[in-house]
This record gives structure tokens, C-alpha cells and sequence, in this order.
């Protein structure tokens, strides 16, 4: 369903440094947690730094992947899976943390755990200056709307991250989001252009 | 609506709309997006069975998904006002794809936004959210209430045994809209409490 060619384009670097013992990347990494959180609902407006982690969920019959319009939309579903019983996710870049911002009212208010993984564009070597501004706000819009928020300073330490986000989550009745670093990710090049 | 002045269209009585197809919903969770259709349902009768939202305007539809898919066993009617399914259109799309057979909508339009002070909305110019549905994707969506040839829905809006029949018992997703009149309605509100609109939700859901 997802196109991830770009995840192996050439001119987007790859962190494989951070596999693991069997050469799981972080998505992938990701990905195999999702079980064990008891996560079957994954929702997103694709990005190409979370290709790998959508390839596998979208090939495994055990997850539904809920491709969403806009990203406010997956904050509303992973609330009625809550009230429905299990826990969700919702992947997005960056910018898509802007359209989020008025419906993290809702698992605020009424104290429900959800769970965003968040790729970074925005930062260091960003090419597109139309992601700085937002990209640049994440941390402190997260924070503002009561969204406890985990930084991986590795690519090792993206799953980790995810796995405590979801058990604070769980523990506060709050959301949490991962930020996955541009540095982890890769900085996203266009060929033919500045 | 608490000063409403004459009505100023024509249409079905919200109220008794709301509540003849409420009285048929049997186990069914019931999603009320903010504002008047969340009165209506409560004016309805309260349940642990009614989530009402009380802001997070666009969210009631994508929620409802959340529910019909964590819970397919269980029939899920979201009742939510024309403005609120327009803030969140993209939901028609979203859950066409998702195509959850569980899950009903119940769009209440008046054709203005009513809590705010009646401004126009856009309705009741040349939108057609029924249409709209079956552009995204939504086969059976259909609008009652009004003169409205293709998408009509072949029975009287006042036919609640046909009518929640389709919300209740058709192939979801389904979606009606019903285009009700602008009027003033008595106050009924359901508690603003948020954790306790969810606790007792997902506790009547987990139940039985």
C-alpha cells in the first residue's frame, strides 16, 4: 500500500548503524513492539521517515493501518479504541503535530492514553524552509497541550522510547508522543532542487 | 439554543427525531458530537452508552470509528450536527476505507450553526453532506427530511422503524442526514465531566 521506495532512496541516508543483532531497524523495531502493547490500530498521514515501520504494519494482518486525511482525525480514533477497550497509535511527521492541536483536547479532558509517534522534519539539515516553523514547535506545542513527550537520542533508543510512552500513557490517562530525530531519521534531500 | 428567535426553515423536530430513533437502539453505543444533537441525545435519555462530546469540534465521526473497530460486535451511532461533520469531512473518506459494518451516522442538519447564534452555514447554500458521503465512498448515505431526489432515502423521516432499522440494522457504514428545523429546544445537558463521560463509557462497552 505504501510506496517506501523513497526509504531506500540513495539520497536519503539511512541510519543502519543502529540495527539490530538480526538487522532490525528502528521502524522495525517499532513495529515488533506493537504486540506486546497490546496495539492492533495503527492510524497515519504517511511520511517517508516512518516507511518502514507503515510497510510492516501494512503487511501484517494482525494491524489494521488507518490511513487518515489529517493527523486530528487519528487523535479522535485511538480515543474511541481507548473507550472500545485497547490502546492505539497515531504516526505522523511533524508538521502534522500543528493539526493536532485543538482535538488533544479531547484526551485531555477526559483523561485517555494515546500514543504518537512523530517523525522530525524541521531540523538539522532540513532542506525545506517550509518545515522549519512547525517542525521547530513540536516540542513546546506537545508540552503546552499535556503531552508527556520522549526523545530518543538514538536510533537503538526509538523503541524503548515508544514502549515507556506507551506504558506512561497508560499510567497518567494522557497522551505521549516520540519524537524521532531528523539526525535518527535522515535528512530528506530532493534530487534536482536546493 | 436558549434565545432563539422563530424558526427559520421548515423541518423535522429534532428532538422527536432524536429520540423516536433512540427509543430502537437497543445495546448500541451512541457518539454525540457537540452541541445540540449532544442535548438532543440526552433529552433522549441519559445512558453510560452515550459519549457526548462537549468541544473537539470534527472529532464525534473518527471517534465512532474507533469504537466500531475496537468493538465489531457492537452497532455504534454517531449523532452529530452538519458543521461538526463538515469540520471533520475528511472522516467520510477515512471511514469508507475502513468500511466498518457496525458503524452509523446521524447528521442533524439545520443548516446553520445553532449554539453560536444561528449563523448561516453552508448547508443551506449548495452542500450536500448525503452526497459528499457517496463521493468518499459511503454508499449508503442518504438524506431525509427534505425534497432531495437521488440521495433520498425512500421512506418517511417520521417511518423511526425504518429509519433505525437503517441505523441500526443496515450494512454499515451508513450515513443519514436529516434535515431538521432551526429551532429552540428546552436545556438538557449531560454532564461536562470528561473522565467520567469515558470511565463509565468504556466500563457499559467492557460490560457486556
Amino acid at each position: 500500500m505504501f510506496d517506501v521506495s523513497t526509504v531506500d532512496d540513495p539520497d536519503i541516508p539511512q541510519h543502519r548503524d543502529a540495527e539490530d543483532s538480526d538487522g532490525a531497524d528502528w521502524g522495525e523495531q517499532v513495529f515488533r513492539s506493537l504486540p506486546d502493547l497490546g496495539i492492533r490500530h495503527v492510524a497515519t498521514v504517511p511520511d517517508a521517515g516512518l516507511g518502514r515501520f507503515l510497510e510492516l504494519c501494512d503487511a501484517d494482518p494482525a494491524i489494521r493501518l488507518i490511513t487518515l486525511t489529517t493527523e486530528e482525525e487519528g487523535i479522535a480514533l485511538a480515543c474511541g479504541t481507548w473507550l472500545g477497550g485497547e490502546l492505539a497509535a497515531v504516526a505522523m511527521q511533524s508538521s502534522g503535530v500543528g493539526n493536532v492541536v485543538n482535538m488533544l483536547g479531547l484526551p485531555n479532558v477526559c483523561r485517555i492514553p494515546c500514543l504518537l509517534l512523530v517523525s522530525m522534519r524541521g531540523e538539522a539539515e532540513e532542506r525545506n524552509p517550509w518545515q522549519v516553523p512547525v517542525g521547530r514547535a513540536v516540542p513546546d506545542l506537545l508540552a503546552a497541550l499535556g503531552v508527556d513527550v520522549f526523545r530518543p537520542e538514538s536510533a537503538s533508543g526509538v523503541a524503548p522510547a515508544f514502549v515507556e510512552a506507551a506504558g506512561q500513557a497508560r499510567r497518567t490517562g494522557r497522551p505521549a508522543a516520540v519524537l524521532v530525530s531528523q539526525r535518527i531519521i535522515g535528512a530528506k534531500s530532493f534530487a534536482g532542487g536546493d | 439554543m436558549r434565545d432563539a428567535g422563530p424558526d427559520r426553515h421548515a423541518g423535522l423536530d429534532r428532538r422527536a427525531l432524536v429520540a423516536g430513533i433512540l427509543d430502537r437502539r437497543g445495546d448500541a453505543a451512541v457518539v454525540a458530537g457537540l452541541g445540540s444533537p449532544a442535548w438532543d441525545c440526552h433529552a433522549a435519555g441519559d445512558s453510560p452508552l452515550n459519549f457526548y462530546f462537549w468541544g473537539a469540534m470534527g472529532g464525534a465521526a473518527m471517534l465512532g470509528l474507533g469504537v466500531a473497530l475496537a468493538q465489531p460486535a457492537r452497532r455504534v451511532l454517531v449523532v452529530t450536527g452538519d458543521a461538526e461533520m463538515l469540520m471533520g469531512v475528511g472522516s467520510l473518506a477515512t471511514i469508507a476505507a475502513q468500511a466498518p459494518s457496525n458503524l452509523a451516522l446521524l447528521v442533524l442538519d439545520n443548516e446553520a450553526f445553532g449554539e453560536t447564534g444561528r449563523q448561516a452555514g453552508l448547508t443551506g447554500r449548495d452542500t450536500d453532506i448525503a452526497a459528499i458521503a457517496r463521493g468518499a465512498g459511503i454508499d449508503a448515505a442518504f438524506t431525509v427530511g427534505a425534497e432531495v431526489g437521488e440521495g433520498s432515502a425512500g421512506f418517511a423521516a417520521t417511518d423511526f422503524d425504518a429509519l433505525a432499522g437503517m441505523l441500526f440494522a443496515g450494512e454499515g457504514p451508513v450515513l443519514c442526514v436529516a434535515k431538521i428545523a432551526l429551532s429552540a429546544e428546552s436545556d438538557s445537558y449531560p454532564p461536562r465531566d470528561g473522565v467520567l463521560l469515558q470511565a463509565r463509557f468504556r466500563a457499559a462497552l467492557a460490560g457486556d
